[in-house]
């Protein structure tokens, strides 16, 4: 019997890649375990390994095809002496696997990779209802697309050939290229002194890394994601960002620790969870958490050059996403200064990182039903723009916020709080905080899909605060 | 413990001499008004002395120079004087006031100088270690020819970080020495209760990391141990890991009713190993010094330790504006 061969998803958050290379032709034979194809995503090359024996009937998709789906067949393989019909060149299983993603169209190239299955139809970042209370840079400056994830390489790139001191340490860095691929082209360029490659012990490096920059150097830690940093978690409180205060002023520890953080997809519970209400508590530590590709560059490029221990909270979703990135030769957007990517009158909409997904797709979908939604990025969570929330509540009277962490004790609680003690009279209902639900991440698609934030609760706690 | 006379006295100078016996007893006097100010409650929370592993610290600067780094654990006062920090800056910060060196906000665990090349200071049981080891990845990434002193103790030998800074610090050849001071009590665990494997240097060697033990009660046999350790480590040979046999005379802190030992077996210590006497009979019967030599430095560091504890009465308590300082840079 022909059994198809699909597109594989080569890591959690693969969505598409591209047949780079088949290493078979039609009729010949395969054993399992033989490498079949190459398959290139915006990460890596892999190769792909036949599971199944037969012979190569028929090769669906061409070498060289980007944009493939994952599930997508890309071949049929025969058992020896079977011939391909043309009806097996798309089963009818092909409709629950491939094309299982509505809206999600084969044409439609400009979508950015890597977005989770909720968010892929409405993801395109809104066209720039950016309405930043001063603009993040000058009108007229031209614009390039780029990723997330190249946006933050240029970063580090660039404070790296600006100042000798500043250097990488982390696992996979170096030769491996970055294990989400976000020092591509460090090593090459700055060589092993530069960019660390380090054994997998996170405790053992932080506490490197804490103690070279009391004695002057700029470290830029990564964390293969902040999952792991709980191992040395000691370090960036206790060592990093308590020890300028211990000394009187006298030692401080001028450091970034960078890494994916949050919800992956379907990787469960000890690798999905949102930090940014942990770190925000620690007096001594700046925390700044993305959203879009200029906000990666411009805060990162600031974090390098801070004085302070900086936590850098990344997501691999936004990884691969494209936005506009302004082409200058020195960007940086400064710490404590929330984006309004939207302006409106009926509700503020706070949130930061990946929350910054739904938030939009809310807003956007809200206008349809004559709701304006103002959308608030925070970009920083400590030092927070409190008052750009003020600002807005004042205008709007109604507040919700929308993270991935879990309740209690989130960013939105202490949000909630400073509404309550600020703009208390300007309130017309109470705060709503938006977050990942009360439980360890389950691994289950279904079950995962319900622990997570989605837009859809956006819309029903912004009707829930307009009593619409 | 393996400790054991050093049989000679070579290459020491009566001055070097002279100098351990006086920077040792600082140490000891400065622990003892320490204690009496503790006592008085002039001192608060946690405070750690240091009385009879001084000439580990006194050893170890003889073989430093100029530049070289120190980082220690919470137990930090005898480091602190040894590098020549001031006694009544010290003093001041275990009494919490502004003329300390963290300004009173450290305490007695948490003291810094970046002049004498002093990072700490630190209060979790081996975090210093990874530290140290970063202060040595610094000083080999700037190209300074320098050797950082990480010193820890026979409990925190036991903490993982350790044995992850040995892997990095021997795999990217770290000019790092660390020092065990085992001082035979985690707190109140003995060795024997804590690890089947007492010799606490040669778990380097699982690492390929050289070292070697110390009788850390003999400030020649430190110094010269010291000498060999810190020119591996300059030769680019580094790190070094030195195993300090000593033993501390008091309790762990000042809480420490010290019921796990006998009071026979620290007198016995006392009797037959204090690192002070041992300069002393030898400055003695070496006719380097007579009593009335040795007097007249009692009475200067007396005045010192006097003089410093005066300063940490007078100087005032913080600003109140100074809780909000010093918190970002």
């Amino acid at each position: 019997m022909a059994t198809e061969i699909l597109m594989p998803a080569l890591s959690p958050t693969m969505e598409e890649g591209t047949l780079a290379k088949w290493l078979v032709k039609e009729g010949d034979s395969v054993t399992s375990g033989q490498i079949i194809a190459e398959i290139e995503t915006d990460k890596a090359t892999m190769e792909f390994e036949a599971v199944d024996e037969g012979t190569v009937g028929k090769i669906l998709v061409t070498e060289g095809t980007a944009g493939v789906k994952v599930n997508t067949p890309i071949a049929v393989l025969v058992e020896d002496g079977e011939e391909v019909s043309d009806g097996q060149n798309r089963t009818e299983k092909s409709e629950d696997v491939g094309g299982e993603k509505p809206g999600v169209k084969e044409a439609d190239k400009s979508l950015p990779k890597d977005l989770p299955a909720a968010a892929a139809p409405q993801a395109a970042p809104p066209a720039a209802p950016t309405m930043a209370r001063e603009p993040d840079w000058p009108e007229g400056t031209e614009m390039k697309t780029q990723t997330v994830r190249e946006a933050l390489r240029d970063a580090m790139a660039e404070e790296m050939r600006r100042d000798e001191t500043v250097y990488l340490m982390g696992e996979e860095v170096g030769e491996y290229q970055g294990a989400y691929k976000i020092s591509q082209g460090l090593l090459d360029e700055f060589g092993a002194k530069r960019v660390v490659d380090t054994p997998i012990t996170e405790h053992g490096f932080a506490g490197i890394a804490v103690g070279s920059a009391f004695a002057g150097l700029r470290p830029l830690v990564e964390f293969m994601t902040f999952n792991f940093a709980m191992q040395a978690i000691d370090h960036i409180i206790n060592s990093a960002a308590k020890t300028l205060y211990m000394s009187g002023g006298q030692m401080g520890c001028p450091i970034v620790f960078r890494g994916p953080n949050g919800a992956a997809a379907r990787v469960g519970a000890q690798h999905s969870q949102d930090y940014a209400a942990w770190y925000a508590q620690i007096p001594g530590l700046k925390v700044v958490m993305p959203y879009s590709a200029a906000d990666a560059k411009g805060l990162l490029k600031t974090a390098i050059r801070d004085n302070n221990p900086v936590i850098f909270l990344e997501n691999e979703i936004l990884y691969g996403r494209s936005f506009e990135v302004p082409v200058m030769d020195d960007f940086t957007v400064p710490f404590g200064k929330a984006k309004i990517w939207r302006e409106g009158t009926d509700v503020t909409i706070v949130s930061f990182g990946i929350g910054m997904t739904y938030a939009l797709e809310a807003a956007e979908k809200l206008a349809q039903d004559g709701i304006s939604a103002e959308v608030i990025d925070l970009r920083t969570i400590r030092p927070m723009d409190t008052d750009a929330i003020i600002q807005s509540v004042k205008k709007t009277n109604r507040c919700v916020t929308v993270e991935e962490g879990w309740p209690q004790g989130s960013v939105g609680n202490y949000i909630s709080s400073v509404l309550m003690q600020q703009a208390f009279d300007y309130l017309d209902a109470p705060v709503i905080n938006l977050t990942g639900k009360d439980v360890p991440m389950p691994y289950a698609a279904n079950l995962e899909k319900l622990a997570l934030i989605t837009t859809a609760e956006v819309i029903e706690a912004v009707k829930q605060v307009t009593y619409r | 413990m393996a400790a054991k006379r050093t049989p000679e006295i070579a290459n020491i100078s009566k001055d070097e001499l002279l100098k351990f016996y006086r920077d040792m007893l600082l140490i000891r006097r400065f622990e003892e008004k320490a204690g009496q100010l503790y006592g008085m409650g002039l001192i608060g929370g946690f405070c750690h002395l240091y009385i009879g592993q001084e000439a580990v610290v006194v050893g170890l600067e003889a073989a430093a120079e100029e530049g070289d780094k120190r980082i220690t654990s919470y137990r930090d006062h005898g480091h602190m004087l040894a590098c020549g920090m001031d006694a009544g800056g010290v003093m001041a910060e275990l009494t919490g006031r502004i003329g300390g060196y963290s300004k009173g906000k450290g305490g007695s665990m948490h003291m810094f100088s970046r002049e004498k090349h002093f990072y700490g200071g630190h209060g979790i049981v081996g975090a210093q270690v990874p530290l140290g080891a970063g202060l040595a990845f610094a000083d080999k990434y700037l190209g300074n020819d320098r050797v950082t002193f990480t010193y820890f103790g026979d409990g925190a030998a036991n903490q993982g970080q350790v044995y992850e800074t040995y892997n990095m610090a021997q795999l990217w050849n770290l000019p790092v020495v660390f020092v065990i001071e085992n001082n035979q009590y985690a707190m109140g665990t003995s060795v024997a209760r804590s690890t089947k494997s007492p010799s606490l240097w040669e778990r380097g060697a699982a690492y390929g990391i050289k070292g070697e033990a110390v009788d850390g009660m003999d400030v020649l046999a430190v110094k010269a141990a010291g000498e060999k350790a810190v020119a591996a480590c300059r030769a680019g040979d580094g790190p070094y890991i030195l195993e300090m046999n000593t033993y501390r005379y008091r309790g762990h802190s000042m809480s420490d009713p010290a019921k796990y030992r006998t009071r026979e077996e620290v007198q016995k210590m006392r009797d037959e190993k204090d690192p002070i006497e041992r300069v002393r009979d030898l400055l003695l019967t070496g006719g380097h010094a007579t009593d009335d030599d040795l007097k007249a430095i009692d009475k200067d560091i007396k005045a010192i330790v006097n003089e410093s504890a005066e300063f940490a009465k007078e100087s005032p308590e913080p600003d109140l504006s100074e809780l909000w300082t010093d918190i970002y840079a």
